[in-house]
């Protein structure tokens, strides 16, 4: 009731006549529903017993947003009942997560109820929202932006949480409070403004409070963070740094050590029409931030730590996605981005586009803190940790190329090569495993009928000795723009080590899409594997049946 | 409390539809490629059709339909003077890479930046690709989400008819 007033005390505030309240408002909104009807596959090994009594699963939402001149407010209704195979159970429930309403002129904006945000790069405080993975850390307090003057933006935030549907009560978990700065200097020193080299600074600090009600240690009940950035951009060339440091803060995952956390986080980038190289370094040590210190899984995060390998768009080079390892990597990443000039002998009559890209993600070293104390024991310091000392331990390796080339106007081709290495004991879990090196081939083949009829074709290829074995894929779509499409897929594990479970997975899907609608309907299987969004990764149970996906805005 | 809220939003809705003004875009200060704040109150074509279109790095439709539009830019512009912004919403595991890409690329329209979604968000963008249409006084006039080879025409039919062109 309370978020109620809240919203009708801002309305009154924006003082305005009745019918301007509706006659000058603009509504919109969104709306989308997951549906999945599961059937047993004896093949996949799944049985009725396996299903038990959930046979449908929906995920569904709705997004309305009110604006009206400065004022605006918003809801989302979101119903998991019962959320979609490999959701988390936490995620059942039905209900409004998201309510809010917000003020915003040039000069100070505020935000009451839940919200989103992010200092820098996020390395001490993001909250966002993934709705393929179901992640939602979405913020429940109040938030001021201030903009002084041109150039300067000043945030603070408090709030709590959202933890699946578990309401805050009682100091059920912490409480997050966060201040950030940025300032352009090139818009507030006098004569900078025209300077050649362009200038960003920010600063931020973040702190959770969380009682202390552990019957064995003694736990810091308030974890202070800090972090500061820096971007220069001169002509063609950007660099941009973040360096952030928390205190010691013993958690579920970090196995209660009580050692402080830093990450490091740079990029420098030299680009110009038809190319473009960017190198990325990170270095991330116990740096794990969580509202609630008990919490294990993919929750209740403050901070994110983006892993900056590329994220990939086929499905067999997705296979086998990184995640973050936030108790400790360092990594980096090198990309070329080029285009072949049109006209030139490799180029022809369109240009041709080439990417190059490179990354790979280590463990950081870890020595004891003394003799006679193993590495990460709890409640001790856990470890040392030269700060330039990249282990041996190979965490991710990913190198790839990928060429794109419009051979005629009736053809365009993409080729993919990749070379992977995945730890996929740290990675999924799977302790004992070995790592899995493969190489994968993707070739996308687009072939224009008309203007408006064209058909797709995928093949792609993994070639791995571990995990699974071996994988090819083929798929064809066909799709009359900007209404229609039309998709059959098959993914062939055939080189699985058993012999049995040298399974087909093979989809059949149809879409209709006209202005924002979309419905999808697809009718196969699903094979195991992960879904990773932003750096974030939920596990996917292999499955059968029918989905469907209605959407809509407006 | 949430049959109470409910309420309220159904009430607005009801009485808006059929009086309701055509959608601004909203009002949300997101990033330049070289990380400065812009506000979407700048993204203006004195009189002419804008076109908005959110993209990824991760997202080859997404790409495939900004190839489409780069092809025929400078025709389309001469023709009819649109304007064309692609919003990338990826986050800061990706940013530092859109520039090269899109250097790499030889894009030739605006890119921005929304790093944690704050634009897609105001703006109801589920599924990328995902691209509006406004006119010249900056209305939504139409979107489409998804892209097949060949949608870019329908768009530039209607863009056509914004600037009054037929």
């Amino acid at each position: 009731m309370r978020k109620l007033w809240i919203v009708f005390f801002l309305l009154a505030f924006t003082s305005v006549e009745a019918q301007d309240f509706l006659d000058k408002a603009q509504i919109n909104g969104s709306f989308q529903i997951d549906g999945q009807f599961y059937r047993p596959d004896d093949a996949l090994g799944i049985t009725d017993s396996i299903i038990g009594g959930r046979k449908l699963g929906l995920n569904g939402f709705g997004n309305i947003t009110y604006t009206l001149g400065k004022f605006s407010a918003g809801m989302r209704y979101e119903a998991f009942l019962t959320p979609l195979a490999g959701f988390d159970p936490l995620q059942e429930g039905n209900g409004f997560p998201y309510l809010w309403a917000s003020y915003q002129t040039d000069f100070v904006g505020v935000t009451v109820g839940n919200f989103y945000e992010q200092f820098g790069n996020g390395l001490i405080l993001r909250s966002y929202e993934e709705w393929t993975l179901g992640y939602d850390n979405s913020i429940n307090g109040m938030r001021v932006i201030l903009r002084p003057s041109a150039g300067i933006t000043i945030k603070g935030v408090y709030g709590t949480q959202r933890y699946f549907w578990q309401k805050y009560e009682n100091g059920n978990r912490g409480i997050v409070r966060g201040l950030d700065a940025e300032v352009d200097l090139n818009q507030t020193i006098k004569g900078w403004e025209s300077a050649p080299v362009r200038v960003l600074v920010g600063a931020s600090g973040v702190s959770k409070y969380q009682k202390d009600n552990d019957p064995l240690y003694n736990l810091p009940e308030n974890v202070g963070a800090w972090a500061g950035r820096v971007n220069l951009s001169a002509g063609k060339f950007n660099f941009a740094t973040e360096y952030a440091y928390k205190i010691n803060d013993p958690s579920a995952l970090n196995n209660f050590i009580y050692r402080e956390g830093q990450a490091v986080l740079s990029s420098l980038s030299y680009s110009q029409p038809g190319l473009g190289v960017v190198l990325q370094l990170k270095r991330v040590d116990n740096f794990s931030y969580k509202s609630d210190r008990r919490v294990n899984g993919n929750a209740v995060d403050i901070n994110f730590i983006p892993p900056i390998n590329r994220v990939h768009s086929y499905s067999l080079a997705a296979r086998y996605p990184y995640a973050t390892q936030p108790n400790g990597e360092m990594g980096l990443q090198f990309q070329l981005n080029y285009k072949i000039p049109k006209g030139s002998a490799l180029g022809g009559k369109y240009g041709t586009g080439i990417a190059v890209n490179f990354s790979q993600v280590n463990d950081i070293v870890r020595n004891p803190v003394n003799d006679t104390t193993l590495v990460n024991t709890s409640g001790t310091l856990g470890y040392t940790s030269d700060f330039f000392k990249v282990s041996d331990s190979v965490f991710f390796r990913d190198f790839n190329i990928e060429i794109e080339k419009k051979i005629n106007s009736k053809w365009k081709a993409v080729i993919q090569y990749m070379n992977l290495h995945y730890d996929i004991a740290t990675i999924e879990g799977h302790a004992g495993e070995p790592a899995v090196k493969a190489h994968i081939g993707v070739l996308d083949l687009t072939h224009k009928f008309t203007s408006r009829k064209s058909l797709r074709m995928e093949l792609q290829g993994l070639f791995t000795e571990q995990d699974e074995g071996d994988w090819a894929a083929a798929m064809l779509e066909y799709s009359i723009a900007p209404r229609w499409f039309f998709n059959v897929a098959d993914q062939y594990n055939y080189g699985h080590p058993e012999a049995d479970k040298r399974n087909h997975y093979y989809t059949v899907s149809m879409g209709y899409l006209k202005e924002s609608t979309r419905v999808a309907l697809t009718y196969g299987r699903q094979s195991e594997g992960v879904v990773c969004v932003g750096g974030v990764c939920r596990q996917v149970p292999a499955s059968s049946g029918l989905t469907i996906t209605i959407s809509t805005n407006f | 409390m949430r049959t109470s809220i409910f309420a309220l939003f159904a009430l607005l809705l009801f009485y808006s539809v059929g009086s309701l003004a055509q959608s601004d875009i909203p009002q949300v200060t997101i990033k330049t490629l070289d990380g400065k704040p812009f506000s979407t109150s700048e993204i203006t074509n004195n009189g002419k059709p804008v076109i908005l279109s959110f993209w990824a790095l991760w997202c080859k439709p997404c790409q495939k339909e900004l190839d489409a539009f780069n092809e025929n830019y400078a025709d389309w512009q001469e023709e009819t003077g649109v304007k064309i912004y692609a919003v990338s919403i990826d986050d800061s595991r990706s940013t530092a890479r859109v520039m090269p890409m899109v250097n790499g690329k030889a894009w030739e329209f605006e890119v921005l930046l929304d790093p944690n979604s704050d634009l897609k968000r105001a703006m109801n963008v589920n599924m990328i690709p995902h691209t509006f249409l406004l006119d010249g006084e900056g209305k939504i006039v139409s979107q489409h989400t998804a892209y097949f080879e060949g949608a870019e025409f329908e768009l530039y039919e209607k863009v056509k008819k914004i600037a009054g062109i037929e």
